[in-house]
């Protein structure tokens, strides 16, 4: 009994042990649903796993399944940002316990509900858990964005050195005030996916914003599903960039000029979304440009504070450092390298695309066929979400203290692989403009080839790290009794 | 040693992308025996439609083509209306007179105004028929595939040229599903004896160079064909080809005010089955032509 209560206690009580939790959960449901659809759907490997597994797969019914699919990939991956926000950033114990516990408790009935009522004929008692669990989700956020708060004189910085007298008041923290305006406005954004969810959910009438993309006039519901869906990606973006701004330590003059950047991107980013089903939806994209630039050059202050550290102590034995020295310092420790290096390949394959796609909107892609443009918007989500969960896995794997060879490989493959698969993702995305339909089935191939190699050695290296932390769970001293008792704000870099 | 065969192997790759295509590879032949001058009747009345399966109503009755329209018809409606004036030619394509859309402002509308547009193109590789000057002709073996590459424009061309109109929205899916809401014209399950879809390993696709290439008219009946059984994949009407093979265009025209695309239905041979659900919509502007793209008419 014993044996099991330790596992227990580190796995839902640790900050270390849940993140595992989370990422076997997406890892267990990747594996499993990813068998439906691309190489494995064409090799025959969807059809075993249909009939053995005994799913209901109604044709009618293939966009609520991805839609319930993706939610409860997403709430786990949140899930992972509340843990680590709670590790990271100063909060009352209790805030810290029962938004993980709900968030916790919300993301497994989510998914494990979700996917039950999607994918295995329809139990509306599974549909009505799934939508508690999302609600637990909701409330987690709600909690968290309490503990977040950032006048809370127990949580201000000291006060300046030559502050007059003695009741000057202490400055805020702008980092905290950062990460309060982005938990804020994901709990605000996620009403606009969840009031047209339960408005079209209730009869499983739903659709993909990519199917509506072309129509002139659209409902308000739809529209405040297309919002919903660009900004909470944007918001798990801004919130993984300060997760890994405060691991390594974001300080200096950068960080105080990133964080008002990121906290007025943030809200002007999220005024300008909320303004789509509105009235506003005609300066709508005016205003979500001018939020986006400042929250993405608060990340790029962050990149150069980063590297420039990198740097810096890579060759703080070297007098004068060649550029080859440096380069080999910048790229010494992948780990550390990899997220912000993914930040700025993000921009090649997610930013960049979406705006020229933008720029270019009626001269070139309102002229090919929706489908294509269906291509088109589907990467580039895929790759936006993917970006994501691969910042993550290279912060895991410090978080589970990789060292040397290893850490390097792993880090390594991650971003080698990943920016593969995303490049041949983007060429496939982009292909219309460069080649004709009838002459692409070469490029095609080959970037579908590149795009499993990539996707499958990433998806490869994170079946061995499962299987390695499984079999550590069994060892009497692994290194899960360390980990249960580290926390992440004890190993800023 | 291991950077050279790294090297080498990427090398490799990106060769293999820019490999040459023989787009006017020529196909197999098989005649599945199914008569493309052939009609459906398709009587008025409620049916399931959408995704949703919500209740519509097709008001008149209305006969529908029972495949596609074939290259060889097409060539035979090129070659007529080329001698009667009704379409002209330009240096790169044959091209109608159209009177114009309606336009109404709306965000990302395109201005269609009165004026000659492109039916099909003269000098692209993927076109299944030749020009020599003075007539058209089918390229050998394409005869009884759906004609492809063919705008909005040279669709209605066609239908308009012997008296017929293209399919409403509406009309094209209650031909190709009946009454009974059913997903796909044959039924609720799909599989590769079904349809010509992305992947489906019938004998004319070739995924390693040409990728997926159209199937016969028809092609889908029950019939096997050199080892390639298939089923007899009919709408409740009658109709061959309502999934897969090639988008088909529809008629109608502004479906919604500052809506300048022209649908189309059916999904084709480069899409996966998800596209062959019958309510599943794709769009292009009416002048767009392409390899996967086709019609059939209504009269």
């Amino acid at each position: 009994m014993q044996f099991i209560r330790d596992r227990f206690n580190y796995l839902f009580k640790s900050t270390k042990g849940l993140i595992l939790v989370a990422i076997a959960m997406i890892a267990m449901e990747t594996a499993l649903f990813g068998m439906l659809s691309g190489p494995m759907a064409e090799m025959g490997v969807r059809d075993f796993v249909v009939r053995t597994l005994h799913m209901d797969l109604r044709p009618a019914e293939r966009e609520g399944r991805i839609i319930i699919l993706y939610h409860s990939i997403a709430m786990a991956v949140v899930a992972i940002e509340v843990y680590m926000v709670t590790s990271l950033v100063k909060m009352k114990e209790l805030y810290r316990t029962i938004s993980r516990l709900l968030i916790t408790v919300g993301y497994w009935m989510a998914m494990i509900f979700g996917m039950a009522f999607a994918y295995w004929g329809h139990n509306w008692a599974f549909h009505g858990l799934y939508i508690a669990g999302l609600s637990l989700i909701w409330f987690a956020g709600v909690l968290l964005t309490v503990a977040l708060w950032p006048w809370d004189p127990a949580y201000r910085l000291p006060r300046p050195a030559g502050a007059k007298g003695e009741h000057a008041r202490r400055p805020v923290d702008m980092e905290r005030a950062a990460f309060f305006a982005t938990s804020l406005t994901t709990v605000l954004s996620a009403l606009f996916g969840a009031v047209p969810g339960s408005y079209f959910g209730n009869g499983f009438n739903v659709f993909t914003a990519e199917d509506v993309i072309r129509l002139p006039e659209k409902t308000t519901m739809q529209y405040s599903i297309i919002g919903h869906l660009h900004i909470m990606l944007a918001l798990i973006a801004i919130m993984l960039t300060l997760i890994i701004g405060r691991w390594l330590n974001f300080k200096g003059i950068l960080h105080k000029i990133a964080m008002p950047l990121i906290i007025l991107g943030t809200i002007v980013l999220n005024l300008g979304v909320w303004g789509v089903p509105t009235p506003l939806e005609h300066i709508a994209h005016t205003v979500i440009y001018v939020g986006a630039t400042p929250a993405m050059l608060g990340a790029l202050m962050l990149v150069i504070y980063g590297w420039d550290r990198m740097i810096r102590e890579g060759t703080a034995d070297l007098a004068r450092p060649s550029a080859w020295q440096k380069i080999k310092a910048l790229v010494r420790d992948p780990l550390r390298f990899g997220p912000l290096w993914q930040m700025v390949f993000m921009n090649f394959t997610v930013s960049g695309i979406g705006i020229f796609f933008a720029i270019r909107l009626d001269e070139i892609f309102r002229f090919w066929p929706h489908r294509e443009e269906h291509i088109e918007l589907t990467g580039h989500w895929h790759v936006l979400a993917a970006i994501i969960a691969t910042i993550i896995l290279l912060y895991y794997g410090d978080i589970i203290g990789l060292k040397g060879k290893l850490r390097k490989l792993y880090g390594w493959a991650i971003i080698i692989f990943s920016d593969l698969a995303f490049a041949s993702v983007t060429i496939f995305e982009i292909k219309r403009l460069f080649i004709s339909e009838a002459e692409q089935q070469p490029l095609v191939n080959t970037v579908i080839l590149l795009m499993d190699i990539g996707l499958g050695t990433l998806l490869v290296v994170l079946a061995i790290v499962m299987v390695w932390r499984l079999t550590d769970l069994f060892k009497r001293q692994g290194r899960w009794t360390e980990e249960g008792r580290q926390e992440l704000a004890e190993e800023v870099m | 040693m291991r950077q050279l065969i790294l090297t080498l192997s990427l090398l490799i790759v990106a060769l293999a992308a820019c490999t040459p295509v023989d787009v006017a590879a020529p196909p197999p032949v098989y005649d599945p025996g199914v008569d493309p001058t052939a009609w459906a009747e398709v009587p008025a009345g409620p049916f399931l439609a959408g995704q949703h399966r919500e209740e519509a109503t097709v008001d008149h009755d209305f006969e529908i083509m029972v495949t596609d329209v074939t290259v060889a018809q097409y060539v035979d409606f090129l070659n007529a209306a080329l001698e009667d004036g009704s379409v002209k030619l330009t240096d790169d394509a044959v091209v109608v007179y159209y009177p114009g859309d309606p336009f109404f402002g709306k965000k990302h509308e395109m201005r269609i105004d009165p004026g000659d547009y492109v039916v099909v193109p003269l000098n692209d590789p993927a076109s299944r028929f030749t020009f020599d000057g003075q007539a058209f002709s089918v390229q050998p073996g394409w005869e009884n595939h759906p004609m492809t590459n063919v705008s909005w424009f040279g669709a209605r061309a066609y239908c308009q040229h012997y008296g017929w109109r293209l399919p409403s929205e509406l009309e094209w899916e209650k031909a190709a599903r009946g009454t009974d809401g059913r997903s796909y014209p044959w039924g609720e399950e799909i599989t590769r004896h079904h349809a010509n879809f992305y992947q489906s390993h019938d004998p004319f696709e070739d995924m390693r160079r040409l990728g997926s290439r159209t199937t016969p008219v028809g092609f889908y009946n029950g019939e096997t064909y050199d080892g390639f059984q298939t089923e007899n994949a009919v709408s409740p009407y009658g109709l061959y080809d309502m999934a897969g093979n090639v988008w088909q265009w529809i008629g109608d025209v502004q479906p919604q005010e500052g809506f300048s695309d022209r649908l189309m239905h059916g999904g084709s041979k480069d899409t996966y089955e998800m596209d062959l659900r019958v309510w599943v919509r794709n769009s292009a502007p009416p002048f767009y032509y392409g390899p996967g793209v086709g019609f059939r008419c209504t009269r």
